[in-house]
């Protein structure tokens, strides 16, 4: 017998665990790339002050990349040990991603950022620059692979249930990479990755440039994070905007309940700008609407119709009844995979074998023969995520992407102005830009996997049936460990960052140290390539 | 010969190497970490030896992800199942391998000695605890672990969490934290001088006498424990679940395959002369030498361990004939078939590429350039 306490209590887990690596890796995602970019100025004008920056703002990625790494452990194995039945029944799909991950992407970006921090003084400027840049395709590689395994949770392709092995094998590993989920969310959330660095970059310069401090560091910074963010900021909302289109035709619930939208409305449909949605009595309490605009905003057309929660409901207790014999006759495949009444009724059924599943969860001794009506209806209203959190976590992201991009222009045109530095209110505004990028990522993160409930693979495995059987006290031990454990984290790495964003960088040690490795010979150099550091 | 037979073959080779390039690899860092407060006695000490793997232990530390990673895409139902089953155990492992990068990384951020000294404690807990958990889980399948499954392979664990500390695991641990301490102490020679090196060579040459202890007291223990024997079940070379097979307990089983090849005996010796050499070689002072010889015990160790079991992975105690072996927890041909793809072509490269680093970073690691360098750990 499944428990519902421990499903939620490994919900809760795997969200804070999530959550949590989530605020690290876009930070990473982007600072990689801006450091390349600062080093490849440094490279290719020889200018020392790029070569400053490279090296203030790698220490404090690298204060960032330690617990983006500590925490990604945690997510490698926690498929396993706490959603079992979810890794053996999309194990076969959803493995790959994350073993190529590794092979291609993870094992590149860990040796060379070792290369990176380590290789200033043992590699030539060429080959050194060659490293940060091979940092940055291998954190962006790494997304790409996480974001194939996602977008199969989304929108499963590429896949079928075997009945003989009792899971959903692999059919088609094209489909399954390029699967426009993935694709589309790849590109986003990358970017989102971007515009978080160019905010975390900009807001920090604008520090001191408030103070007054490392002036020429500050300014370039600040300008090259503007140019880059704006472009980043423009592009997310863009492809998020690409990534809705998908997400309408494969995953209609969530688009429902972004929207708001209960009833199915004749094209073009009013758009909801602020509601308070009501679960229960699925209304909407009061909403503010703009005539005519969700319909060319979701399907890039005007006549197209996209369906609200109600008729996806009565879909769903359709498919909930016609599922539940696929259920029984893998119940008898299981002992006896070659009985021919069951396949037959096993591939009669098969394409709603997941809401077959679904109908378990409340079924009397979740046994879906014998489910009634009242519990398929049950079944069938489960199918639709929360709608209240869903159409309030994508405004939030949406709010802050369009607040960054105003940010961005202004940051762009002061700085091209020249005139950055006398524009105090901005200055004083930047900084506290810093969280907003983190908390858009959050909000992402939530819209895309709250909207993808009641599924671990949308239509396919219901997130119910997918957490391991642990006790109720396993699994409120390792929360609270976890919760424990990442909280001392992140005052630690607050403290150092705080820390050593304050100190500021290093101007005695930069102007004395060499860098890089003698054109020729060995040994440790003591001549490297010095050159005189510009005050401006 | 089948293809889909040969796959799960080769896959099960396949983890076997990621499962020693892991014990190695990892093993020598974690090693270190174990080693630091006793090698190091000054601060600036401490920071050579951190040093000393500061460029590395990341990309290392990717051979563990990777058998994370690589057992879910080909052994999905073992990923699953163990996973799950050493719920507590593998906490335990998480819990402490995440601290590490955050040893690395801040401990020499501030100059506190009070902060510094509770980072070298964190690295010494991180380092033995999660080698500890490595071997006692190799241990515990060896043994057998209490689970069973539901008609829908819902698996279920129904042994508590002292049992997978079982006398058996823990030494199975305590040798796995020994080799582990060999090539952390082998690494450190290669890379420190003075008194460092000495007293690394110190704790090297005694956690291979450990070890080799604890591998002949072992392979005694297995050869009188309670094996399995799978005595019937679908062909190998076709898909199948754990659910229509016979397994049968006997004594001592664990021993049949190297009765039936005696050539297999190889695998155990080779662990054996790998320690012993290894010993003699860290003696004389051999330290790159020492570390091919660890590499080679590692080799042993986990072989030896493999073939005994094969063609089982993790047997059940609960109901035996639901054990997993390779036949019955491998992925589909199709799964199996592009990850050999992605494999031929990118463990050569990461191998040139990792090779390459340690080639850069080559040579002693010296106090005052630690000092000097605010890069560095």
């Amino acid at each position: 017998m499944i428990n519902d306490t421990v499903v939620e209590l490994s919900r809760w887990q795997f969200a804070a665990t999530a959550l949590y690596h989530f605020l690290f890796v876009p930070l990473t995602l982007g600072m990689s790339f801006m450091l390349a970019a600062m080093e490849t100025v440094y490279v290719t004008t020889g200018k020392q002050i790029y070569r400053e920056m490279a090296h203030f703002w790698g220490k404090l990625f690298l204060i960032n990349f330690a617990l983006g790494v500590a925490t990604g452990l945690t997510m490698e194995f926690e498929f396993g040990t706490n959603w079992s039945f979810y890794s053996s029944f999309v194990g076969d799909i959803f493995g790959a991603p994350l073993a190529i991950e590794g092979l291609m992407a993870f094992f590149m970006e860990s040796t060379f950022i070792g290369l990176m921090v380590f290789g200033w003084k043992r590699l030539s400027k060429g080959q050194h620059l060659l490293v940060t840049y091979l940092v940055a395709l291998g954190s962006n590689l790494s997304a790409l692979w996480i974001l194939v395994a996602n977008g199969f949770m989304q929108d499963p392709q590429g896949a079928a249930f075997n009945p003989v092995t009792m899971r959903m094998e692999l059919t088609n590993f094209a489909d399954l990479i390029f699967s426009p989920d993935a694709q589309a969310k790849f590109v986003h959330t990358s970017i989102a990755g971007y515009v978080t660095a160019a905010i975390f970059v900009s807001g920090i310069s604008a520090f001191y440039m408030l103070r007054g401090r490392h002036k020429e560091l500050a300014r370039r910074s600040f300008r090259m994070a503007s140019l880059f963010g704006v472009l980043a900021t423009a592009a997310v909302i863009t492809l998020g905007d690409a990534l809705g289109f998908v997400g309408a035709n494969a995953q209609p619930t969530k688009l429902a309940a972004m929207e708001a939208m209960w009833e199915t409305e004749p094209a073009p449909a009013p758009f909801n700008v602020a509601a308070w949605p009501d679960q229960e009595s699925q209304t909407n309490k009061w909403s503010i609407q703009i005539p005519y605009v969700l319909t060319p905003l979701l399907t890039h057309t005007m006549s197209q119709e996209v369906p609200g929660v109600k008729e996806l409901e009565a879909q769903a207790a359709e498919r909930v009844r016609n599922g539940i014999p696929a259920v029984e006759a893998l119940k008898v495949l299981s002992a006896d995979p070659t009985d021919a009444n069951a396949l037959a009724q096993f591939s009669a059924h098969k394409k709603d074998l997941g809401y077959g599943f679904l109908a378990k969860r409340y079924s009397p001794d979740q046994d879906v023969s014998k489910a009634t009506n009242e519990t398929i209806a049950k079944a069938a209203k489960d199918s639709i995520p929360n709608v209240f959190t869903m159409f309030w976590t994508f405004r939030l992201m949406v709010a802050f992407g369009l607040l960054m991009l105003a940010y961005f222009v202004l940051a762009v045109i002061f700085s091209l102005r020249r005139d950055i530095h006398r524009q105090r209110w901005f200055l004083r505004i930047a900084p506290w830009m810093i969280p907003v990028p983190f908390i858009a990522c959050e909000m992402g993160w939530l819209t895309a996997e709250i909207g993808r409930q009641p599924w671990t693979v949308y239509g396919v495995l219901p997130t119910w049936m997918s957490a391991s059987s642990h006790s109720v006290g396993y699994m409120a031990f390792s929360l609270a460990g976890f919760v424990l454990l990442y909280s001392i984290f992140i005052a630690i790495e607050m403290y150092l960052m705080v820390k050593f964003i304050r100190k500021g960088p290093d101007e005695s040690e930069s102007s004395s140290a060499p860098d890089y490795a003698p054109v020729s010979g060995g040994g440790v150099a003591t001549a490297g390539v010095m050159m005189p550091r510009k005050e401006n | 010969m089948e293809l889909y037979l040969f796959l799960k073959v080769l896959w099960w080779v396949l983890l076997g190497v990621l499962l020693i390039g892991l014990a190695v690899m990892v093993g020598m860092d974690m090693g270190v970490g174990t080693l630091l407060r006793f090698v190091g006695r000054t601060d600036t000490e401490r920071r050579i030896a951190l040093n000393s793997i500061g460029p590395h232990w990341d990309g290392n530390q990717v051979w563990f992800i990777l058998g994370g990673g690589a057992i879910f895409a080909a052994f999905p139902l073992i990923y699953a199942t163990a996973f799950s089953g050493l719920y507590i155990v593998m906490m335990l492992l998480l819990w402490t391998m995440i601290v590490r990068p955050l040893g690395f990384e801040y401990r020499s951020k501030l100059p506190s000695a009070k902060w510094r000294n509770m980072w070298d404690w964190a690295l010494l807990v991180s380092g033995a605890v999660p080698m500890i958990v490595y071997g006692a889980g190799v241990g515990n399948m060896l043994k057998g672990v209490p689970f069973h499954f539901g008609w829908d392979l819902t698996s279920y664990y129904t042994g508590s969490f002292l049992s997978l500390l079982n006398p058996f695991a823990v030494m199975c641990g305590l040798l796995s934290l020994s080799l582990s301490i060999y090539m952390g102490g082998v690494m450190l020679m290669g890379r420190t001088e003075d008194d460092l090196y000495s007293r690394s060579q110190k704790a090297a040459s005694g956690a291979a006498l450990v070890a080799i202890v604890l591998f002949a007291i072992g392979g005694i223990w297995v050869s009188t424990m309670n094996g399995f024997v799978l005595t019937q079940s679908p062909a190998p070379g076709v898909a199948q679940t754990p659910m229509h097979q016979v397994v049968q307990v006997a004594s001592g089983a664990w021993l049949n395959n190297f009765k039936t090849y005696p050539v297999m005996w190889i695998v155990p010796v080779l662990g054996f002369a790998g320690m012993l050499l290894g010993f003699f070689s860290v003696r004389g002072g051999k330290s790159t030498l020492a570390w091919w010889l660890g590499a080679i015990a590692w080799i042993g160790v986990i072989g030896t361990a493999g073939l005994s079991m094969f063609p089982f992975m993790m047997p059940s105690i609960t109901d035996p004939s639901q054990s997993l072996t390779l036949w019955n927890s491998g992925s589909s041909q199709r799964t199996l078939l592009w990850m050999t793809g992605f494999t031929i072509v990118f463990v050569p490269l990461i191998l040139w590429y990792t090779s390459w680093a340690f080639y850069v970073m080559r040579g002693k690691v010296k106090g005052e350039e630690v000092e000097a360098d605010s890069h560095s750990y």
